[in-house]
């Protein structure tokens, strides 16, 4: 066993660091506030590699291993978490997905240029009538000659406004939609700009206010037969080996506003004094800073234990998802234990504690809420579930490969 | 073009504790940095590579640990790396330090420019780039802000220097050493392609008997000519506070006037 982070991943979490103090952090305040997404981080993200970290080179990613996205979720949530969502829906749920399931042809077409940042991703699995029930979604996609006609409305799709690519899930054969069968549902790969297709933003959200969120709608949009992402029936399988990677960097991403909410509470309460003494001094506020460094350190281990897996090319839906629904629970409770912390400071926005607040309750929900997380680890545990392989893994992290120029 | 770049590992921190004993600075449990002058100077050789072509070869003397200060610059682009790491050049001062990189540049051979930060944080001397101009009797432009011109056909370099009362442009030929401030850029950060670069590129060691030109005892302690007598920490300025009361601004600042000239101040 060996708990070391290799000199690669120190120079990326400090390189990430960096670019994330620098870049973010000046502006993140302002952005939140007037609820604008900063577009011109995107360029930037994409000159350092990020957007691309863990693809391989031959597909335009800079030829990191899983851990090195965690680390930079990590860093990019410490600072901001609408520039880890960035990570979650166009590295975890889209280009992952693409680089799993993929032909060599999709992957020329889409994966490069999105490793590269040249275009931006995401997922659309959730509706306005289905979030946790997936098997509920309307959205559909019938055939017609070399194309299929995709119709329905997605909902709460982070980047829908701003992504050119889009991972859609809809049902594909009417009679197992019926009878709630996944074996009929199936991924499609669209592009904006197609006939038929539109995108909102939805706005008076709690949290990412910084961050794009809004609706995909598609009125017969025509998809032609080659974009479907594996086979067709396949739907349920991709969006949830997608979901493998997706809540990974959510897990980190989580971890890194723990560490925020942890650092600023221990600034906090080394300069507040009350009867006399820094409030750092009063055990009750021991307690929370504690219990902030289990949290953090306890999340950490269970993201980079993921991470790890990934590299190895085990399966991992129960370790990510215990991972996921432990660090977003637990950032949710260390920004609420940081804004106590603050005081009367700690509620207003003069202070980063409550957008801490404010932005960990979503991760709390999406990706698997934690209620589907518990009933998931409940269902290893009594032994209900066990994972099926599946025809396209994950492929373990090959230095070698990854780096391989063609 | 080829632009050789001098950097140093300095302890992230400007607040540096010096072993009152030996008059050393402490380094133990500090984290390791670039010295932040020379990230400067390595992004200015990076963009005259970008507008002229050419190497940029990063050279640093210190424990081997300076590696990583190193492998920094290749992330960030630079395209070869040299460490000068000897037990024979422990304890040098500034003018050991010059020397030796000196000889080391000399080794190297052909060069363009030298680029140095105007000063290391810990050691704060500035003594180090002139030193090595010196030694190697080429020009030097210390406090670059801003190379306005240069001329690698023609050998001509003009910059601007950022100077306590006021700028100055100056011109000289080439090779020179510039030692430059924080103003002249904004570098950028290691990308994650040259981080994975950099990781994998072995940085040759040179130690004493790769400078065969540089004298023994002109090296490390031997060849530092100053003696540190006492290192202490100056006692902390003392003052008192006046507070200038008035019925109006004006009436403050015609008392403070006052006070300023009785004080020769203005
Ligand atoms: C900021 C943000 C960004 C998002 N980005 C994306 C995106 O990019 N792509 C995408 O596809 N989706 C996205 N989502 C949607 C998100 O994944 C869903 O909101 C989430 O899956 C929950 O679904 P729902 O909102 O429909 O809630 P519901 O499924 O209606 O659940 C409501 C409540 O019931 C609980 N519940 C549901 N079923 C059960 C059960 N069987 N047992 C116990 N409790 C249960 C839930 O835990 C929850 O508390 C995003 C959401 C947010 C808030
Ligand atoms: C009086 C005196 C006595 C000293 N005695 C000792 C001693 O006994 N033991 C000891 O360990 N140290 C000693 N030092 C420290 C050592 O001399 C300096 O750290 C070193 O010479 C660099 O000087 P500086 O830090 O002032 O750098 P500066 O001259 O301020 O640095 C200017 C620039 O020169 C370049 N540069 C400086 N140092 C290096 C380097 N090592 N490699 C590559 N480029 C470099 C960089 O570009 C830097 O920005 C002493 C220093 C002084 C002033």
């Amino acid at each position: 066993m060996d708990f070391t982070l290799s000199e690669e991943h120190l120079m990326v979490q400090k390189m990430v660091r960096e670019f994330a103090e620098r870049e973010i952090a000046p502006t993140v305040k302002e952005n939140d506030r007037k609820h604008t997404f900063d577009r011109s981080i995107l360029p930037k993200m994409a000159a350092q590699g990020i957007l691309g970290i863990c693809i391989p080179v031959r597909y335009g990613g800079a030829g990191m291993d899983y851990i090195s996205l965690g680390l930079t979720c990590e860093e990019l949530e410490r600072v901001d978490t609408s520039a880890r969502v960035i990570m979650s829906v166009h590295v975890g749920l889209n280009s992952l997905g693409l680089l799993q399931w993929g032909t060599e042809e999709q992957k020329q077409k889409y994966l490069v240029p999105q490793a590269m940042g040249q275009k931006i991703a995401t997922y659309g699995l959730t509706e306005p009538a289905a979030g946790s029930d997936v098997l509920g979604i309307q959205s559909t996609a019938r055939r017609e000659g070399d194309h299929w006609i995709l119709n329905g409305e997605k909902m709460w799709i982070s980047l829908a406004d701003v992504a050119d690519h889009f991972l859609i899930f809809a049902w594909t054969d009417m009679e197992k939609k019926r009878v709630r069968d996944h074996t009929g549902m199936s991924a499609f790969i669209v592009e904006r700009g197609w006939p038929g297709l539109e995108t909102g933003t939805i706005h008076g959200k709690l949290g990412v206010r910084a961050g794009n969120t809004g609706f995909i709608s598609m009125t017969d949009v025509p998809v032609p037969a080659e974009n479907m992402l594996g086979l067709e029936g396949e739907g349920f399988r991709i969006a949830m080996s997608c979901l493998d990677n997706g809540r990974y960097t959510v897990a980190a991403g989580a971890t890194g506003l723990i560490r925020a909410c942890l650092e600023a509470s221990v600034k906090y309460a080394n300069e507040r004094q009350t009867f006399g003494v820094p409030i750092g001094q009063h055990q009750l506020v021991q307690q929370m800073i504690a219990n902030m460094v289990l949290k953090y350190e306890t999340a950490r281990l269970l993201y980079l234990r993921a991470g790890w897996l990934k590299n190895q090319g085990i399966r991992n839906t129960r370790e990510t998802g215990l991972a996921k629904w432990f660090a977003t629970q637990s950032s949710f409770e260390s920004a609420d234990d940081a804004v106590e912390i603050h005081g009367a400071y700690g509620y207003s926005d003069e202070y980063d504690v409550e957008r801490y607040l404010r932005n960990s309750k979503g991760a709390v929900i999406y990706e698997g809420s934690k209620e589907i997380q518990q009933l998931m680890q409940a269902q290893y545990a009594l032994g209900y579930r066990t994972d099926k392989p599946l025809r396209c893994e994950l492929p373990a992290y090959d230095p070698e490969e990854w780096q391989r120029e063609a | 073009m080829h632009a050789i770049v001098c950097i140093k590992q300095v302890p992230d921190t400007t607040d540096v504790k010096v072993n009152p004993e030996t008059g050393t600075l402490i380094r133990e449990g500090v984290p390791s940095i670039v010295n932040p002058f020379d990230t400067y100077a390595i992004e200015e050789a990076l963009r005259l590579r970008e507008k002229f072509g050419g190497k940029v070869t990063v050279i640093s003397m210190g424990p081997p640990q300076a590696k990583e200060a190193l492998k920094e610059a290749i992330a960030m682009g630079a395209d070869e790396a040299i460490l000068l790491s000897d037990r024979a050049f422990a304890g040098s001062d500034t003018w050991a330090t010059a020397y030796t990189l000196a000889n080391a540049i000399r080794k190297i051979g052909d060069f363009d420019i030298i680029l140095c930060g105007k000063q290391a944080i810990d050691g704060d001397t500035g003594q180090v780039g002139p030193g090595i101009a010196r030694q190697l009797d080429i020009e030097q432009l210390t406090y670059v802000f801003k190379i306005q011109e240069i001329d690698f056909q023609a050998k001509r370099v003009r910059v601007e220097r950022l100077l306590e009362e006021g700028r100055e442009v100056v011109e000289t030929r080439l090779p020179a050493l510039l030692t430059v401030v924080k103003d002249i850029n904004q570098p950028r950060y290691p990308t994650i392609m040259g981080i994975r670069r950099a990781t994998r590129t072995e940085i040759p060691v040179w130690t004493a008997v790769d400078l065969p030109d540089a004298k023994p005892d002109l090296l490390g302690l031997k060849g530092s000519p100053t003696q540190v007598v006492r290192v202490f920490n100056p006692p902390p300025r003392s003052g008192q506070i006046v507070m200038i009361e008035g019925e109006s601004p004006q009436e403050q600042a015609a008392k403070l006037a006052d006070l300023l000239l009785k004080e020769k101040v203005i």
